[in-house]
């Protein structure tokens, strides 16, 4: 049943996201590739790993510690760390040249010690910036995986008396191979297809990525196959992560608990330091880009355009349509998966390498013969930013998914548990959590997705991000950094509800 | 029932007075359409002379509008495109799809301009605007042979980036290339487009950006600030010419030649300096809006020819790319 509905779902996913890619294939043009863009293929998939290596680098520290200290407002740093990745992009590259620019924090101390300023610009600057954008991302999907150890094996590893060396060898390391390459693929997906932020912190053409090579084809040039081409040439490439990921993953195999609350063993001396020295570099780190960015809206708030306030209430409602559609997709395709379709997995990924511009671009031409594209701004809209976040929710389920198959799959088996009873009785409670993080995170990624908006937007009716970018445009910096503080007040908003919602009850 | 009938007659009425309000539709950039830009002023003025409904359709930025013609091509339901500049115009021609204008507008440009199927309603000088304090360069080689910071947009996603590479093309000719070399370690970065660079300018992190002599004046104007000023550069400061331009396919070709005669109207022409912070194509009676008489002014004035521009944008790019990419 739950691999019938997957299939179906996949299938649907896959067209949603490869139709598009055929249609702008089959229009006139010249294809084909050249030397620059296998240039640009080499730097896009260089800059994604070097990226997700070391956004998962500083996450696996970071989850540990905040897996096993409590500390006063550690609530409040887990749910500020979705906060990053839900900036728009400008505004989170503003924030960290408030910190790392020329005119930063970081050369204004250098400059009072007497020092040379650093430049942040350059493939360093690019890693910088996606680490600041994914290691919070990440850290929250590592986190989940800490969370999941069952209080039994705790207890267990407790009374055979680990050591923190047996305890890391014989529950972390296994929990982490489980894990990690999934938090990898993620990350290394996103930075796949990352365009804004690696152009403009990687300081000019050196850094020309995939993505950029498709909006010169289908801007500049007009050859849509070979966008089409391009496009395809980053699906491949995630293809090849994903079928890596997954030769990587080892299930866990810790076996059903009974969800008694046990605390993580916190061992004292130096790797308490350790722990509480990565809390507070890594707090420092994320909340000071984000402080520059409270601090250039704040002045703008009482003045904000009339404009924004429709703008955010058709985002709002974007996102209110987008998360839960998304979720349930990605919940039958991580119970099916969970179930053992192994095929599925590449196909859950799909749209996360898939370009933006050539998705919208192929919807457009799909569309534009019956309907005007501005009537459909709203509902491409949200099936767009569905598609796009449906990877995330499927990863940020998978692994509970999982291990709720392998606990509880032959118990609902055999006591024929299907359907919406198995919803209500068995995978709303045991996922809460992992439902609600990827409900608020999908609802926030809708709230500030500008993506295909751009070419379907009608003269009114603009959503949020795109009043933003209007601003912009018109010289109205200071309203812009307003907006934009008002978007991530806005999608951290909703963010923040949908997890509190996952996680009442659970200690996290 | 005799009411009802009569409240039915009129809503008759009242339906086929709405069917017969001819529609009117623009293409146009997204920056035109906001409430901050010269829409909204455009359309109230139009449609009270024309007896029609007026309706932008915005389609991201000038690259983007191109591309969007194209993507409809003749099933298109605009039937004027607004918004081209002329690095973009031969490529616009060549798709067939635009209709001769048939217009004789009188332009106040400092070059002169014909163009068959293109008529310009407002243009700039593409500058390096920096604050009044710096000690700003004359040229493309006093910059490159200074330490000076600047941040430019990617010709290959943004039109004042394309206009750049022109520039520097129709100044230095076959020594771009190595105008482009000098010039790489004064680059900061590269931008998507026009609004991070001038964000980023804005908050300290170059000391110039690539955008228009007019810029200042919005911060005079609408901030009552005047520490902005723009460098006007001895080799010539190259142009943008923002062009609109009837589809052929139009269903409306009438309608399209009075909106478009509209745009060059006082009406039209006075709402741009302040709106899209461009000069206008003719200036109005009026004259230009105060605070515009303290911008710098060029002394030259460089604009490729639309086909040769179309002819030099590859080549260009490519030497661009090579002088940048360390």
């Amino acid at each position: 049943m739950a691999r019938r509905a997957g299939a179906l779902i996949a299938a649907g996913l896959a067209a949603l996201t490869l139709g598009p890619v055929a249609v702008v294939l089959a229009q006139a043009g010249r294809g084909g590739v050249g030397t620059a863009d296998l240039a640009a293929l080499r730097f896009t998939v260089t800059q994604a790993a070097l990226s997700a290596l070391a956004s998962t680098a500083c996450a696996v520290p970071l989850a540990r510690a905040l897996a096993r200290r409590r500390f006063a407002g550690r609530r409040l740093m887990i749910t500020a760390l979705g906060a990053p990745f839900l900036l728009p992009v400008i505004v989170a590259v503003l924030g960290l040249l408030a910190v790392f620019g020329r005119a930063g924090l970081v050369n204004g101390g250098l400059r009072l010690l007497g020092l040379a300023p650093v430049s942040i610009f350059g493939l360093g600057g690019v890693v910088l910036a996606h680490i600041f954008l994914n290691m919070p991302l990440a850290t929250r999907m590592l986190l989940q995986g800490w969370q999941a150890i069952p209080a039994e094996r705790l207890r267990l590893a407790a009374s055979l008396d680990f050591r923190p060396t047996d305890f890391w060898r014989h529950i972390e390391a296994p929990m982490l191979r489980d894990v990690l390459p999934g938090v990898l693929l993620a990350v290394f997906a996103i930075c796949l297809t990352s365009f804004a932020v690696v152009l403009i912190v990687g300081g000019g053409p050196a850094a020309t990525t995939v993505e950029l090579a498709i909006y010169q084809a289908i801007r500049f040039e007009f050859d849509l196959p070979r966008a089409a081409t391009l496009a395809l040439m980053q699906v491949g490439t995630c293809g090849l992560a994903v079928a890596l990921a997954s030769f990587f993953t080892t299930p866990g195999g810790f076996g059903a608990g009974l969800d008694r609350q046990a605390d993580l063993p916190a061992p004292g001396g130096w790797r308490q330091l350790i722990d509480f020295g990565a809390i507070g570099l890594a707090a420092t780190f994320l909340a000071l880009p984000i402080g520059a960015v409270v601090l250039r809206g704040v002045p703008g708030l009482a003045s904000l355009p009339a404009g924004v306030w429709p703008g955010l209430l058709t985002s709002l409602l974007v996102a209110l349509c987008t998360a839960p559609l998304a979720v349930s997709a990605a919940l039958v395709l991580a119970l099916a998966r969970a179930h053992g379709a192994r095929w599925l997995e590449p196909v859950a990924m799909l749209p996360m390498a898939g370009s933006q511009l050539v998705l919208g671009t192929g919807l457009f031409l799909l569309v534009f013969p019956f309907v005007a594209p501005p009537d459909m701004a709203v509902p491409v809209t949200i099936l767009v930013t569905a598609v796009m976040a449906l990877p995330f929710a499927y990863r940020i389920l998978l692994p509970e998914a999982r291990v709720l198959v392998a606990d509880y799959g032959t118990l609902a088996e055999s006591l024929g548990l299907c359907g919406w009873a198995a919803l209500r009785l068995l995978i709303l409670p045991r996922l809460r959590r992992p439902l609600g993080f990827a409900l608020g995170l999908t609802a926030a990624l809708a709230v500030g997705d500008l993506g295909v908006v751009a070419l379907f937007a009608a003269e009114h009716g603009a959503t949020l991000p795109l009043v933003i970018s209007r601003l912009m445009a018109a010289y109205r910096m200071e309203a812009a950094a307003a907006a934009s503080l008002l978007l991530v007040i806005a999608a951290f908003g909703v963010f923040w509800i949908c997890d509190r919602w996952g996680r009442a009850g659970a200690e996290l | 029932m005799k009411s009802l009938k009569f409240a039915a007659g009129l809503a008759f009425v009242a339906t086929s007075v709405a069917a017969e309000t001819p529609v009117l539709n623009v293409l146009t950039y997204d920056s035109f359409v906001s409430e901050w830009g010269p829409g909204p002023a455009i359309e109230t003025g139009f449609e009270a002379e024309c007896s029609c409904d007026l309706r932008f359709i915005p389609a991201g930025d000038g690259a983007a509008l191109l591309a969007r013609v194209q993507l409809e091509g003749a099933r298109t339901d605009a039937d004027v495109v607004l918004g081209l500049d002329t690095n973009l115009t031969a490529a616009a021609r060549e798709t067939g799809l635009f209709a001769p204008h048939g217009q004789a507008p009188e332009l106040d440009l400092p070059v002169a301009f014909e163009d068959a199927n293109f008529v310009p309603y407002d243009w700039g000088w593409f500058a390096f605007v920096h604050n009044r304090t710096l000690d700003a360069p004359k040229n493309f080689r006093d910059l490159a042979g200074s330490d000076l910071k600047i941040v430019i947009q990617d010709p290959r996603s943004s039109t004042p980036g394309l206009g750049l590479l022109m520039w520097v093309k129709a100044a230095y000719g076959d020594e771009a290339a190595q105008v482009w070399k000098d010039l790489a370690d004064n680059i900061v970065t590269v931008t998507p487009g026009w609004s991070e660079a001038y964000g980023m300018f804005l908050e300290g992190e170059a000391d110039m950006v690539l955008s228009y002599t007019t810029s200042p004046a919005y911060h005079l104007i609408s901030e009552q600030d005047d520490s902005k000023t723009a460098a006007v550069f001895d080799e010539g400061n190259y142009m943008q010419v923002e062009v609109m331009g009837k589809l052929a396919a139009s269903d409306q070709p009438e309608l399209a030649d009075r909106f478009m005669a509209y745009m060059l109207s006082d009406a039209a022409q006075a709402v741009l300096p302040t709106t899209n912070w461009m000069y206008p194509a003719h200036v109005p009676a009026e004259g230009l809006p105060k605070g515009f008489e303290t911008l710098v002014q060029p002394t030259k004035s460089l604009l490729l020819g639309a086909d040769e521009a179309e002819a030099l944008r590859a080549p260009a790019l490519e030497e661009w790319r090579a002088a940048l990419a360390r």
